[in-house]
């Protein structure tokens, strides 16, 4: 295999995973937090609110990423205006861009955070909530105090499996532009056609090694986090 | 410490099942109330809607002089034991006693003072900063206990706190609730299906049956007089004998043989009535005694109950139980003579099941 590429210059290979690494630290973040708030929606004794969290899941969950991305570049930017980064900015594109990203992510991932979430919730025997009531707690306090925590020690092991996920998913940005790895990878592909396999190679190891890591540890996680009953 | 006042009280369930159907009732402050019956009576509901868990669809509740009717479980001033404890898994045994003090806005020392002092009191004192999967059942219990105390409410609600410890610690934790209770004389509302445990630990109690109240009364009435021929069936650790019969010739004909109409009980020639007798009452003999209000048959099983034998004698059409003690167990197949003691025998209306005279 071929490997020369890797002494030019202009294949900056670990800036380029460092904005996936970034993309997915800040989406999953944003993903955890919204998902969170998503699924409290969705167990809540509000119909309304019930009502918003079933169907923005449903539809945020069933569109593809591809689509939600290149809207908020195409629609919500382009057309409706929204400003992530500041004008001025000499590099405003590409903050923008990036930021825009972002927000497609937790868009897109929040919905099975909130799943996860939620299957955890259900593991939760209804007694606990009930004890909890009748100690005196609000459904906010039921919720953030007594089943969350039980419930997110339960669901550790899934979010994980979404957190891989969204690594990977992180690589439909370049679609809008964002300097991350696989938009580095298409114009190696161009430019490198002798030496197709090394590059592929290359980053296949690099998502390997972001990824294996984060099952290994979250799954360590999810032992020690269990609810012993 | 408050009375507790039930009127009208009804919980229907969206699907038209009444859990709690019309139910009058009247604790008195203090007192240690135990609700009785088979599982889908509506005991389970009726504590459930006492401490707010579930809405009443009809009636009040009134805790003390105050209407609690429409109040949050939280606001109502109750504590409740759950069968499973529902201990907060995820918490200490400290933050599983001090947290509904926080919810009461009490401040962290004397929260962690009341939850040590009301544990060193249960003994869970070396426990604290264990969680509950690290307990036994009956700390566990413990646990869920003096959450309860802690909270100083004035009326505690246990739904069937003693059915997952094991027989022998049951028998310890009875005596134990029994004495907590009436150390702290808090109003105390009981739930079981367990008719030994109502009997042994209340002062008074209420045998439900379909979402209604069957009777109110001590266990010592209860047990003596039962109002109806469910509550007989229901209460006392070997089933009363249960006779289908009728007067005839002023004297009861209960098919294959005849006793005497007890005194007590106004029954007019050709009633309908149900006869029952508790096997205790049945006094057993192996050879014909001198009264003529006898019942001879043959034996049919005997069971050892420890200190007595059941005996099941099978007499005219029916098989009638006698304990017997167990110097006298008889062989099986051999002749016997049952004996009522007086005064012990009921009679119950054979179309409603209703005491006669009740």
């Amino acid at each position: 295999m071929n490997f020369d590429f890797l002494s030019n210059p202009d294949y900056d290979i670990l800036g380029a995973f460092w904005v996936t690494v970034q993309l997915t630290l800040l989406a999953a973040a944003g993903s955890m937090i919204w998902g969170t708030i998503l699924a409290a929606m969705r167990v809540s004794p509000v119909p309304l609110m019930r009502g918003f969290g079933t169907a923005y899941v449903n539809i945020f969950r069933n569109t593809p990423l591809t689509l939600i991305l290149i809207a908020m570049s195409v629609v919500l930017s382009n057309k409706l205006g929204l400003v992530l980064a500041s004008k001025s900015s000499p590099t405003f594109i590409k903050d923008n861009n990036f930021r825009l990203a972002v927000l497609g992510l937790v868009i897109y991932t929040s919905t099975f955070v909130c799943e996860s979430i939620r299957s955890g919730i259900n593991t939760v025997p209804a007694g606990q909530a009930e004890a909890a009531r009748a100690i005196g707690l609000r459904f906010s306090q039921v919720l953030w105090i007594v089943i969350l925590p039980q419930a997110l020690r339960s669901v550790v092991a899934p979010l994980a499996s979404v957190l891989i996920a969204l690594t990977k998913n992180t690589t439909v940005a370049s679609a809008i532009g964002v300097a991350e790895a696989s938009l580095l990878m298409s114009t190696m592909v161009e430019n490198e056609s002798d030496a197709l396999l090394g590059v592929f190679s290359i980053f296949a190891l690099g998502f390997v090694v972001l990824t294996l890591p984060t099952g290994l540890l979250l799954g360590w996680v999810a032992n020690k986090a269990t609810v012993k009953r | 410490m408050a009375s507790v006042e039930l009127t009208g009280l009804v919980k229907q369930y969206p699907n038209g099942v009444r859990g709690v159907d019309g139910v009058d009732l009247s604790i008195g402050d203090g007192e240690f109330f135990a609700l009785l019956g088979p599982s889908g009576c509506g005991k389970t509901t009726l504590l459930r809607t006492l401490a707010g868990l579930e809405v009443a669809t009809e009636g009040t509740i009134k805790i003390g002089d105050e209407d609690v009717t429409a109040l949050p479980p939280g606001d109502r001033d109750i504590a409740m034991v759950f069968q499973d404890y529902a201990l907060f898994p995820h918490m200490t045994v400290t933050d599983n006693i001090a947290y509904p003090l926080r919810i009461k806005r009490i401040r962290k020392a004397e929260r962690v003072a009341r939850a040590t002092e009301t544990a060193e009191g249960l003994s869970l004192g070396v426990l604290m900063e264990r969680r509950p999967s690290q307990l036994s059942g009956g700390q566990q219990q413990r646990v869920a206990l003096a959450r309860a105390i802690a909270c100083h409410p004035r009326v505690f609600l246990f739904d069937e706190p003693l059915s997952n410890l094991d027989a022998r610690l049951r028998l310890e934790a009875r005596t134990f609730l029994k004495k907590l209770q009436q150390s702290l004389g808090v109003t105390t509302v009981f739930v079981t299906h367990d008719q030994a445990e109502a009997l042994a630990m209340a002062d008074r109690m209420a045998v439900m049956e379909a979402g209604r109240i069957r009777q109110i009364g001590t266990p010592r009435e209860v047990f003596q007089r039962p109002a109806s021929t469910f509550v007989a069936n229901f209460i006392g650790a070997t089933p009363m004998n249960l006779i289908d019969g009728q007067v005839v010739s002023g004297r009861l004909d209960l098919g294959g043989f005849t006793l005497s109409v007890p005194p007590e009980f106004d029954v007019a020639e050709g009633d309908k009535i149900v006869y029952g007798l508790r096997p205790e009452y049945l006094s057993f003999a192996a050879s014909a005694p001198a009264s003529k209000d006898t019942v001879q048959g043959t034996v049919a099983a005997v069971e050892n109950l420890g200190v007595n034998v059941l005996v099941a004698v099978d007499a005219g059409e029916h098989s009638l139980r006698a304990v017997v003690p167990e110097a006298d167990e008889p062989e099986v197949g051999s002749t016997a003579w049952l004996t009522p003691a007086p005064g012990r025998a009921l009679l119950y209306r054979g179309d409603d099941g209703e005491l006669i005279g009740s």
